[in-house]
């Protein structure tokens, strides 16, 4: 049984423009231990994936159908038991380190009361606690730093006191929301390296929020693509980086520059992202897609299995898979 | 932090000298005098009234010898109309009355509008947070002129529950129908700061990380966003509380109280130099301190903010 799994995921913002639906049917699981990158563009409904199943929406958003965690219905808990259950079994690393942490407290105090929260320790222990995790995550003489604000640190090491904050609990499951995106690309490689090790360490697993395919490759066991807040393609990220099957992977990963060819351009894929206000009542990719036809307009492709990927297109694999090897 | 606020303290100085000599200016240009009446008076007297207050001198001598006075030996001078009483004499009659409903209704201000503004924003878009900023919006608008007759009507003539005016060494309920019309406007204020102030708090992304931890909302509000949400509050407090101490006009006149805010304008009109000019003092004094009280309070929340 998984870990995480979540069943035809809905999200919903009332705006005075309308209502934007922001993830559409989404399902997918995550087993003990596993990696799952959630890859897309901006927009593509991945961080509201995880701001729903976090139970953090914002005021005007609706989630609708299951997230199931370890034997719990997230969805439908009250915010007691769910307070219960996030901080301490979930936990999760947002984007920018630089205004995740409270600049009016002291890091230290905003580390040990998680741990005062969730598993009721003496305030001495959850310092000592929070030393270790420190270390843990090489922040340089802890102790001292626990009376610092967070003004006083550099953005990756921001960074890693939001993953030592994070694991502090033991946590069975962490999301991580681009946690590398507001940092630079060596300090990126650090932060990365660090998940890595860690996740290993204490056996968590993690959905990793990203629209960097090179971070992905490098770390994450499974690999799921949206857009316009359905999943496009899925599979073992080994598979889907061989022969991505979709178009939208396709294009997405042609649009990664290398550095072992000669490029004179930045490949990018035509059009623009999609309105989560206006979406076509058929594959949110089709007015963007090269293999484009008549019945993607209308239709919205199921997800089909493919060798060991599952993908949602109504183009024939061949057509689409060629393309990436010509 | 110590220097700073010793610097601070240095700098008011030629702000208060900047200001005297203003103030001096301003009434040295304004026509009028506190010696003309209706009917005129003699010449003969005049030049010995004028002899007798010093008025026949320069203008830069007797900004010199004010100042000297003030600095040496804390005399702001007679007053020109209330003949045999000295500025000092009537500040210290009139601000006492003033500083104990300035004060009151600085508490109630403070209490009023921060729990309305923060519930306000905590339940945003809800019937509460609606009717907040309704009751704020009128109480905003309403000014205190109209306010205090309306709270006569009321609470005197119709119910008979307060006098309408006087002060009786600051009884209790001769305090209140002044100190309701002065909070009002100030409550509606900080209530209406504090609710944007606190809707932005809740959006920061450090509040998202507290309410991701588990931590439950009401520890999330008083640990994590009340202080942050403060900080505009905090900085309109210094302004206000100077503005509610040295009292209003309308306060004094309609409610009789005998504060100070009626001898200044009193002073204004009858050409009483020095009464302006202790009373312009003393309040430029007080906002200078409270200025400095809020930058020091800012440097007490914000970690970020070193002097």
């Amino acid at each position: 049984m998984p870990l995480l799994s979540v069943e035809n995921l809905g999200v919903e913002f009332q705006t005075p423009d309308g209502t934007v639906n922001a993830v559409n049917g989404l399902s997918f699981t995550v087993d003990q231990g596993e990696t799952l990158a959630i890859v897309g563009e901006s927009g593509s409904g991945k961080s509201q994936t995880a701001f729903a199943t976090m139970g953090l929406l914002a005021r005007n958003g609706r989630a609708t159908g299951k997230v199931h965690f370890d034997g719990q219905e997230l969805l439908a808990l009250p915010e007691r038991d769910l307070n219960r259950i996030r901080g301490d079994a979930v936990s999760m690393i947002f984007q920018d380190p630089m205004t995740s942490l409270n600049p009016y407290l002291k890091v230290g105090p905003q580390m040990i009361e998680v741990l005062q929260l969730h598993k009721g320790v003496g305030k001495r222990a959850a310092r000592d606690e929070a030393v270790r995790m420190l270390d843990a995550v090489r922040i340089p003489d802890a102790k001292a730093r626990l009376n610092q604000y967070p003004h006083e640190f550099s953005g990756g090491m921001r960074q890693r006191i939001m993953i030592a904050m994070s694991l502090l609990c033991r946590p069975k499951l962490l999301i991580a929301d681009e946690p590398t995106t507001a940092l630079d690309v060596t300090v990126q490689a650090q932060i990365m390296k660090l998940l890595a090790e860690i996740r290993q360490e204490f056996g968590t697993a993690m959905i990793l929020i990203t629209h960097d395919l090179g971070i992905v490759a490098d770390s994450c066991d499974r690999t799921l693509v949206m857009y316009g807040g359905r999943v496009m393609e899925e599979g073992p990220t080994d598979a889907l980086f061989a022969k991505p099957s979709h178009p939208y992977t396709v294009g997405l990963m042609k649009a990664v520059p290398r550095l072992d060819v000669d490029q004179d351009d930045l490949q990018t894929i035509p059009g623009e992202p999609p309105d989560m206000s206006r979406l076509p009542k058929g594959c949110p990719f089709s007015p963007r897609c090269a293999h484009v036809r008549d019945i993607c307009r209308g239709t919205m492709p199921p997800l089909e299995p493919h060798g060991p990927l599952l993908r949602a297109c109504h183009a024939p694999p061949a057509e689409v898979e060629k393309e990436i090897t010509a | 932090m110590l220097t700073y606020i010793a610097r601070r303290l240095l700098v008011a100085i030629p702000t208060l000298l900047a200001l005297i000599v203003v103030s001096f200016l301003l009434m040295e240009f304004a026509p009028g005098s506190p010696f003309a009446t209706e009917r005129g008076v003699p010449a003969e007297v005049l030049a010995n009234l004028e002899r007798e207050y010093g008025l026949d001198r320069s203008l830069i001598e007797r900004m010199g010898i004010y100042v000297w006075n003030v600095v040496t030996q804390f005399d702001f001078g007679p007053s020109f109309v209330f003949t045999d009483r000295s500025v000092n004499e009537l500040i210290a009659q009139g601000f006492p009355v003033t500083l104990t409903y300035g004060v009151w209704s600085f508490i109630v201000a403070v209490l009023v509008g921060v729990t309305l503004g923060a519930f306000a924003a905590i339940k945003h878009n809800s019937a509460l947070d609606y009717a907040a900023v309704g009751i704020t919006v009128g109480a905003q608008v309403l000014p205190n002129f109209v306010m205090a007759p309306i709270l006569v009507l009321i609470f005197t003539l119709w119910l008979g529950w307060l006098p309408g005016g006087g002060w009786q060494g600051g009884q209790i309920e001769y305090v209140i129908l002044p100190v309701i019309a002065l909070s009002t406007s100030y409550m509606a204020s900080i209530a209406r700061i504090t609710r944007s102030s606190m809707l932005e708090t809740l959006n920061a992304g450090y509040v998202r990380t507290a309410r991701a931890k588990g931590l439950p909302m009401r520890r999330v509000i008083f640990r994590h966003a009340l202080k942050p949400a403060m900080l505009p509050v905090v900085s309109y407090l210094g302004p206000a509380f100077v503005g509610m101490i040295t009292g209003s006009v309308v306060i004094d006149v309609f409610f009789s109280t005998g504060g100070i805010g009626q001898f200044f304008v009193n002073s204004a009109l009858a050409r009483d130099y020095s009464v302006i000019l202790g009373i312009t003092i003393l309040f430029g004094a007080l906002t200078i301190f409270f200025n400095l009280l809020v930058d020091v309070a800012y440097a007490w929340i914000d970690p970020k903010i070193r002097y």
